[in-house]
């Protein structure tokens, strides 16, 4: 039936078409992938010409500590990025509840990229120093403790669960390959530095009365989240509190 | 063009000649796979809804099920209707067989141990996160590798084709191969750490721009352009008359493969991205209204004359659903890519509502009328009961729309309350939780109309069972055309 389903007078339309593309099948597939390449070559490789390198970059952003990867890997495992976006935009309100808006250089070392395109639960962009760590603790054992109502699950694994010092080595190691500037990338050091952030965060819990041990995923998860956003906080306000 | 005489019901021999047990096999995994895919959707739409249904155990959480959704019902459902309609499509449509029967199985096989790959990872939480390309990094080489095997097996079924000139569902077929090869490989070059953790070699933005260039694509070439190319198989079939226009599948096709790729920056509207791509990506995704809709007025035009079987024919009734749907989700994915639209639009329902006006009732639609005929005709049977065709209908359709105006009224609330400010210039609604307590009744209604549309799709499955484990039926007239 293909034949068929064509009306025979619309023919003479497309007789340069019939001719030279649906008579020939390489000829149609290289115009096909021509035709779905433009864009994205237009679009995307800029990115990578020297004024847009030094636009997405910036000295007032230091990249994520081993025990800050180690937290941020526990989030996307947990799907976190499914409901909370890490994007502030440049509109009145979205200020108002979270802040500056976000630059291009606060991303820098982001990979994956986290910036979620949902907000089932409030934007996280600049969540870090809002609460003290023992709110996170709670929040993240029991969410309606600290906040009634939410409809966040709890995570109350992450209490018990401990991360795997190796594996945080190894995605150092891999973060330093495809480029983040780490000094020292050797098991040991990142075991020192996870230990040296570690003991400072169970520290703070502790004046809460709580008690945690320095490779508790909680504790890296309350690393990472205490990070984001402050530091561009800190720059932006800095300059003059453009918001 | 010219009608060749020995049309598809050549009768007898039309097995030996065509491969059909391919196309069955594929069926019947699109048939399993829909089930999982939607009950995986209630059951997050409960979790939503009613923060328990979570149950407190890791493998169950929202943020690990939804990807498994997404998963399920993209590369599952979809891309299993899509494989089973061009296997079946292409072998008629240039009258030889495809071209390796082993590569056709590789394909299947292949598709479906990613996909049991896809359901042990995701709940454990192994994660690349990037929407719609979340399967981690061997995961990813796999589904490269049984892509090639596909392409080759379709490219060589075209070159060995008896039918000199391609047929308008093909050109559809093609730019699928063609451009989810291309999305997947970019999209996915990491840097391994472990088995199940890799990194990007893209950071920040550049990152969110390359994912986005692929996300609204695999929307793009995954949701819409295979399943236009079934559309133009078979929605002629069913109504048994030719396409309306060539000329307008000459100019919609093109104009939809070349403006699409360039509409992904509308998901990063208002990010730091520079204003020059975001105004770029809302320009161009504006003008992807035309040709999307010339798609839309191809299909329905093709029904003129036919209307009266519309009202009959359940088949009919899930397409021209399929098709008016598809009109509709791309007006409104324009809409919302207006930036002022956007800025109230971005990060609420009213995206989930665009969602799956696009996936229920375009996607699921198109591919339910697609499926009650095509297994008239592979199988050789008359449904077992064609009344629940039409009950099924009926269900998708209102459930269709108890999800999607619950979407849109929830995520008009959240979107206006989250920006309202009083009169002293601070915010209305200061307290988030506020804002989110007040869409609970939405989300009630959105999990019931998801619960229809899944229990629509339940009764689909069992009546292709009965169908096919019933005797074989001489098929009806519209099952088996003589030679149109
Ligand atoms: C029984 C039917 C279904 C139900 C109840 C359902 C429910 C859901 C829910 C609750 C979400 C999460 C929404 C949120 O984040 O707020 C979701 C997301 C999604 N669903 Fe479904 N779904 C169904 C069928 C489908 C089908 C058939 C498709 C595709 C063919 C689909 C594609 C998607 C996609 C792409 C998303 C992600 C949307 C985004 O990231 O913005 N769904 N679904
Ligand atoms: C001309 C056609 C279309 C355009 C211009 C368009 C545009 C858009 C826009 C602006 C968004 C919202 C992005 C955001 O604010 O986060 C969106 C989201 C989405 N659209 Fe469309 N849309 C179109 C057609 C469709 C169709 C037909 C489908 C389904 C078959 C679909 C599926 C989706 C999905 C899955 C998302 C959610 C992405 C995510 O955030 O995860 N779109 N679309």
């Amino acid at each position: 039936m293909s034949e068929g389903t064509e009306a025979k007078s619309e023919a003479k339309y497309g007789r340069f078409h019939r001719r030279f593309f649906e008579g020939r099948a390489g000829v149609f597939a290289v115009a096909t992938t021509i035709a779905i390449s433009i864009g994205g070559i237009v679009e995307i490789l800029p990115m990578y010409t020297v004024e847009s390198l030094a636009w997405e970059r910036a000295d007032w952003i230091t990249p994520y500590t081993p025990l800050e990867v180690a937290g941020r890997d526990i989030y996307v495992r947990e799907g976190c990025y499914l409901c909370h976006s890490q994007m502030v935009r440049p509109m009145r309100a979205e200020m108002l509840r979270y802040g500056p808006w976000t630059r291009a250089a606060e991303y820098q070392y982001d990979r994956p990229f986290l910036l979620g395109s949902r907000r089932l639960g409030p934007d996280l962009q600049r969540v870090g120093g809002k609460y003290p760590d023992a709110w996170h603790y709670e929040h993240m054992r029991d969410p309606r403790s600290t906040s009634p109502g939410s409809v966040m699950p709890p995570y109350s694994w992450l209490i018990d669960a401990k991360y795997d010092t190796d594996d945080v080595t190894a995605s150092v190691a891999a973060l330093a390959r495809v480029g983040t500037p780490y000094a020292a990338t050797d098991a040991a050091s990142v075991a020192s530095d996870l230990r040296r952030q570690g003991d400072q965060i169970i520290g703070s819990l502790a004046t809460a009365g709580i008690t945690a041990e320095w490779d508790d995923e909680i504790v890296a998860m309350i690393a990472y989240l205490q990070r984001l956003g402050v530091e561009g906080r800190a720059h932006l306000e800095a300059e003059g509190g453009q918001r | 063009m010219e009608r060749v005489a020995t049309g598809t019901g050549a009768g007898v021999s039309e097995t030996t000649v065509y491969d059909d047990q391919i196309v069955k096999m594929f069926f019947t995994a699109t048939t399993v796979w829909a089930l999982v895919g939607m009950l995986v959707g209630v059951i997050i739409a409960l979790q939503l809804a009613w923060w328990p249904a979570n149950l407190g155990l890791p493998w169950t959480t929202f943020g690990r099920l939804r990807p498994l959704h997404t998963n399920a019902v993209i590369f599952a459902f979809a891309g299993n209707v899509c494989f089973t309609g061009i296997y079946h499509s292409t072998q008629r449509l240039l009258k030889t067989r495809m071209y390796s029967d082993r590569l056709s199985r590789v394909h299947f096989w292949g598709w479906q141990s990613i996909i049991v790959a896809a359901a042990i990872t995701l709940p454990l939480g192994m994660t690349q996160s990037k929407e719609y390309a979340e399967l981690i990094w061997p995961i990813d080489v796999a589904i490269t590798l049984v892509w090639v095997a596909f392409g080759v097996n379709f490219f060589g079924t075209l070159a060995r084709r008896k039918v000199k000139h391609l047929y308008v569902a093909i050109w559809f077929y093609m730019s699928f191969v063609i451009t989810i090869a291309v999305l997947h490989i970019v999209n996915s070059l990491v840097i391994p750490a472990t088995l199940f953790r890799s990194y990007p070699i893209y950071a920040g933005l550049t990152d969110a721009l390359v994912q986005w260039w692929y996300g609204h694509n695999a929307v793009g070439f995954f949701l819409t352009t295979p399943f236009l190319g079934l559309m133009y198989y078979y929605l002629p079939r069913a109504a048994q008359r030719p396409v309306y226009s060539y000329r307008l599948s000459i100019v919609h096709f093109w104009g939809l493969v070349f403006l699409y790729i360039w509409a992904g920056p509308h998901h990063l509207l208002y990010s730091a991205l520079p204003d020059w791509a975001q105004t770029v990506g809302m320009v161009f995704s504006i003008m992807l209204l035309a040709p999307s809709w010339g798609g839309m007025l191809n299909g329905l035009l093709t029904l003129r004359g036919a209307w009266d079987r519309v009202r009959t024919d359940p088949i009919l009734k899930f397409m021209v659903v399929a098709v008016s749907f598809y009109g509709m989700s791309t007006f409104e994915g324009p809409m919302m890519s207006i930036r002022a639209v956007n800025s109230l639009a971005h990060y609420t329902n009213w995206v989930i509502g665009h969602v799956h006006s696009g996936a229920l009732g375009w996607v699921g639609m198109i591919s339910f009328g697609m499926m009650y005929w095509m297994i008239q005709d592979i199988w050789k049977r008359k449904l077992a009961h064609p009344s629940w065709a039409t009950h099924h209908f009926w269900l998708a359709t209102i459930g269709i729309v108890l999800y999607t105006v619950a979407m849109w009224a929830a995520g008009l609330m959240e979107g206006l309350q989250w920006r309202a400010l009083n009169d002293a210039g601070r915010l209305a609604h200061p307290i988030f939780l506020d804002i989110t307590t007040r869409l609970e009744p939405f989300l009630w209604l959105r999990l019931l109309g998801g619960t229809l549309y899944l229990i629509g799709a339940i009764m689909m499955a069992v009546n292709f069972w009965q169908t096919i484990r019933g005797p074989e039926r001489p098929a009806d007239a519209a099952a088996v055309p003589a030679a149109a």
